[in-house]
């Protein structure tokens, strides 16, 4: 039996997905939207994911609209936006109990893609504009939300990171835009954005859970009505050869622990020949306890309770992030990159090497086992120009050679370090 | 061997208890992965207790259950057990809480060789003096990452607000100054005490067979030759019904001020399902009182008092229990006075029926959305199980609930004398 059995079947300008499967107790409806990143609406696009959910002709206040959902068996309703490599992606999402484990047996699919559709399609509009009164409120709730990020310094450190390393590329453009936007932004332009992303966006509905296909479709077929368009193209930049010299910026904070964060450069993205040589040499170097950094900077020098990398395999790459004490900066540092070098002169073990595939496989094997996992597995097919189903990748990840994952390690070069350090320091 | 069926979940349960001691549940379900946790009934609450045979009651070091579960990674030739989980294609990670402290593993191959490995690793304690120290470095960054985090440091230090002498006040993973106090021999005194079989749970779900799993697991046990003893015995102090400090406000390097308030609970030594009533109840009220659906909670968004980040929760287990609402605000004081105002008004209507079935089929739903995770399954049957409650039931007793189980949490839980509040002002 396969891993993964997905049927589709396309509805004018929409992509509808199914994947029947009894292991979950809901069933999960993703609605994505696909399009460029685009300074000039990067941040439009945050504010109608908050406006969408939160108001529709029908439930003009956000209290009707909770209700709706409460009395829904709890149906959740989500909105937000992701960016993969140089896409903008917004998505709408239900989830909703199935309906054999509810005592009154209240048919839930139907309702949960009715409401989805509304909150898509029937927004709160007049005279070609969003209600003033949602805009303004969500505006206030966006900035908040965007603010927020410069309180988990983590994830601070490595926005900053890419701020000062793609600072020259479209992959800069933070996800959910910038405060300083929000405002300017008319219900007049919101209502543009949200026109433009149903007329010309590439649209994708997954349905996740014990549903039966042909009744799913016929549902879908009979809400979501998008006209054709014409195919998206998405420029990939490849990602700029790191420079001669490393770039190093600095930024004091009142922090009790230094953020270190290094970006690296790669000219291996998803689809080349050793992308599945990178997943494994990325595994080798940092995402798993016997990984590199993990022995190196935590086990063996005590430096850090946490150092690992992760790898934007459409753009790539390679981010490591460790929380040190400040004053180990430059031993961390050296110690990092002198694991990357033992990968490149090929100082490592087949253990290693075999750990890192077993993992890796438990890892996508894994994934299979939530509804939002399954869908970004098979939102890669929408991403990138090829898809390769979970059969494949496994036979693909056990056939990487250890000279494959040298040659990727050192096609892999340092850029920019951004360290966030305390100010006592 | 016992076999439990909870048909309108359609799970069905399989446990035992073996000769030691040891509990073993099984859930078999149809996933990819098999997932796995051994947990101990032993947390950072657990410090004061009398080692086997001792006859004078220990005080240990704040944050010693937390560091013996990192140095319980050791093995007795020096090499760290996450190696032989990685080569078994298994993902190992562990946790400790207030009181428990849980060991797992996530496997889609090798599923045996890995269920063995992880009860040989927690029945193995070997650690030594240098290895102790080198953990010293490693916790004080895990300690100083938690001190850079906003939320975490808001919600601990509400709890410490609301206690005076109950050890639920300190920090899981201790201070700086506290874990240099820990040595090899105090870590063996923890482990004596708290990880024979007889406190342990080991609970297995995914795709399995659970007569195999059984049958590995009492011979793993018989193997060795644990002795019935006696249970673990622990003390805390005694803790007056009133928070200790009504408030605190302290300075961080943030963009928002934050806020929580919260109310301790007066009688946290319900068990079983007087326990379970209990907390369905004050989560139920929670939900009515700010709950997205309710008029206080968009009153508030109006105000511009609250935003996304606000929630709330409900936490009570043997000894200690507490209520905690809030998030980020412009104006924590008024945010503060607005929610005792809401509570107090909330007091003085009766409840709606509509808001109550509402939020009953709310909580429903997201029991059944929990039930997607086994993480959540395994995590949370070993807390209710803990605490003589069984997780399979939430639902039957989420409906035989009353308008009145609701009216007496109410009444009971929020008081005003029971009340506290935490806030984080822009440095």
């Amino acid at each position: 039996m396969a891993y993964l059995t997905e049927q589709v079947k396309t509805f004018g300008g929409l992509n509808c997905h199914v994947v029947s499967t009894d292991k979950f107790k809901t069933t999960t409806i993703i609605l994505r939207f696909k399009t460029p990143l685009d300074e000039r609406r990067v941040t439009a696009r945050a504010l109608l994911s908050h406006v969408l959910k939160n108001a529709t002709a029908e439930s003009p206040v956000p209290q009707q609209l909770e209700r709706r959902l409460d009395d829904l068996y709890g149906a959740t309703l989500s909105s937000g936006l992701a960016k993969k490599g140089n896409a903008h992606i917004l998505s709408l999402a239900i989830t909703v109990a199935n309906e054999r484990f509810i005592s009154d047996r209240t048919p839930l699919l139907e309702q949960a893609l009715n409401l989805l559709a509304e909150v898509a399609f029937r927004p709160l509009t007049r005279n070609g504009a969003f209600d003033k009164a949602v805009v303004s409120k969500q505006q206030r709730s966006l900035k908040q939300y965007i603010r927020s990020v410069y309180d988990d310094k983590i994830r601070y450190a490595n926005q900053r990171l890419i701020d000062e390393m793609c600072s020259q590329e479209i992959f800069r453009l933070h996800t959910y835009g910038y405060a300083e936007e929000v405002d300017g932004i008319s219900p007049e332009a919101l209502y543009e954005t949200w026109r433009t992303m149903l007329a010309q966006d590439k649209i994708d509905l997954y349905l996740v859970g014990q549903v039966e296909p042909e009744t799913a479709f016929e549902q879908v077929k009979n809400v979501f009505h998008f006209a054709e368009r014409p195919a998206q193209a998405i420029k990939e930049e490849r990602t700029l050869p790191a420079p001669e010299k490393v770039r190093i910026v600095e930024e004091r904070q009142a922090v009790a622990q230094g953020k270190l964060n290094m970006g690296f450069r790669t000219d291996i993205v998803l689809g080349d020949r050793l992308y599945d040589a990178f997943q494994v040499f990325n595994g080798l170097f940092g995402v798993f306890p016997h990984s590199k950094l993990f022995m190196n900077v935590r086990e063996k020098a005590s430096l850090a309770y946490y150092a690992s990398s992760s790898y934007e395999g459409l753009k790539g790459l390679l981010i490591v992030n460790s929380g040190i004490e400040s004053v180990n900066y430059d031993k961390a540092v050296s110690i990092i990159k002198d694991q990357l070098k033992d990968i490149q002169g090929g100082r490592f073990s087949k253990g290693e090497m075999d750990q890192t595939k077993a993992l890796l496989r438990n890892i996508l094997l894994e994934s299979l086992d939530s509804p939002f996992s399954i869908v970004n597995l098979l939102y890669q097919r929408v991403l990138g120009s090829t898809f390769t189903s979970v059969e494949d990748r496994l036979k693909n990840i056990d056939a990487v050679t250890r000279d494959e994952i040298i040659e990727a390690a050192k096609r892999t070069a340092l850029d920019t370090i951004f360290f966030l350090k305390s100010e006592a320091a | 061997m016992k076999t439990v069926s909870f048909s309108e979940l359609d799970e069905t349960m399989i446990e035992e208890r073996l000769p030691n001691g040891l509990d073993v549940c099984i859930l078999p379900k149809t996933f990819n992965k098999t997932y796995a946790t051994l947990t101990a009934k032993y947390g950072s609450i657990d410090n004061r207790f009398l080692p086997p045979g001792a006859r004078e009651w220990l005080q240990a070091p704040d944050g010693i259950a937390h560091f013996l579960e990192h140095k319980m990674f050791e093995m007795p030739d020096g090499s760290d057990v996450f190696q032989q989980f990685g080569r078994q294609g298994a993902q190992a990670n562990a946790f400790t809480s207030f009181n428990r402290t849980a060991y797992l593993f996530a496997a889609t191959s090798e599923f045996e060789k890995n269920l063995e490995t992880l009860l040989d690793f927690v029945q193995t304690p070997a650690w030594t003096d240098q290895s102790v120290e080198k953990e010293k470095g490693i916790i004080g960054q895990e300690i100083r990452m938690y001190a850079d985090n906003p939320d975490w440091r808001i919600y601990h230090g509400l709890i410490a607000n609301m206690y005076q002498n109950h050890p639920i006040k300190i920090d899981i993973a201790g201070t700086a100054e506290s874990i240099a106090q820990i040595t090899k021999d105090l870590l063996f005194e923890c482990y004596d005490t708290f990880y024979h079989p007889s406190n342990l749970l080991l609970f297995v779900t995914g795709p399995v067979d659970p007569k195999a799993i059984l049958e590995l697991v009492a011979r793993n046990q018989a193997k060795k030759g644990f002795r019935k003893k006696a249970a673990a015995r622990r003390r805390y102090p005694d803790e007056p019904k009133e928070a200790a400090k009504k408030s605190t406000v302290t300075h961080m390097d943030v963009s928002m001020p934050k806020c929580l308030i919260g109310y301790k609970e007066k009688k946290p030594f319900r068990q079983g399902e007087e326990l379970m009533r209990h907390e369905l109840s004050v989560s139920l009220v929670l939900e009515l009182l700010f709950g997205r659906g309710t008029e206080n909670y968009h009153t508030l968004i109006g105000e511009q008092l609250i935003d996304d980040s606000f929630g709330f929760d409900y936490t009570e287990e043997a000894s200690f229990g507490f209520s905690i609402i809030g998030g980020n605000t412009p104006d924590p004081e008024r945010l503060i006075g607005r929610m005792k105002e809401m509570v107090a008004g909330f007091k003085r209507v009766p409840l709606d029926k509509a808001a109550f079935d509402r939020a009953r089929k709310k909580q429903i739903g997201g029991i059944l959305r929990a039930f997607n995770s086994l993480e959540f399954i395994a995590n949370q049957f070993t807390r209710y199980r803990f605490n003589q409650m069984d997780l399979f039931r939430l639902i039957p007793a989420l409906e035989a609930l009353a308008l009145g189980d609701l009216k007496t949490a109410l009444e009971e839980h929020f008081d005003e004398t029971c009340f506290s509040s935490y806030t984080v002002l822009k440095k």
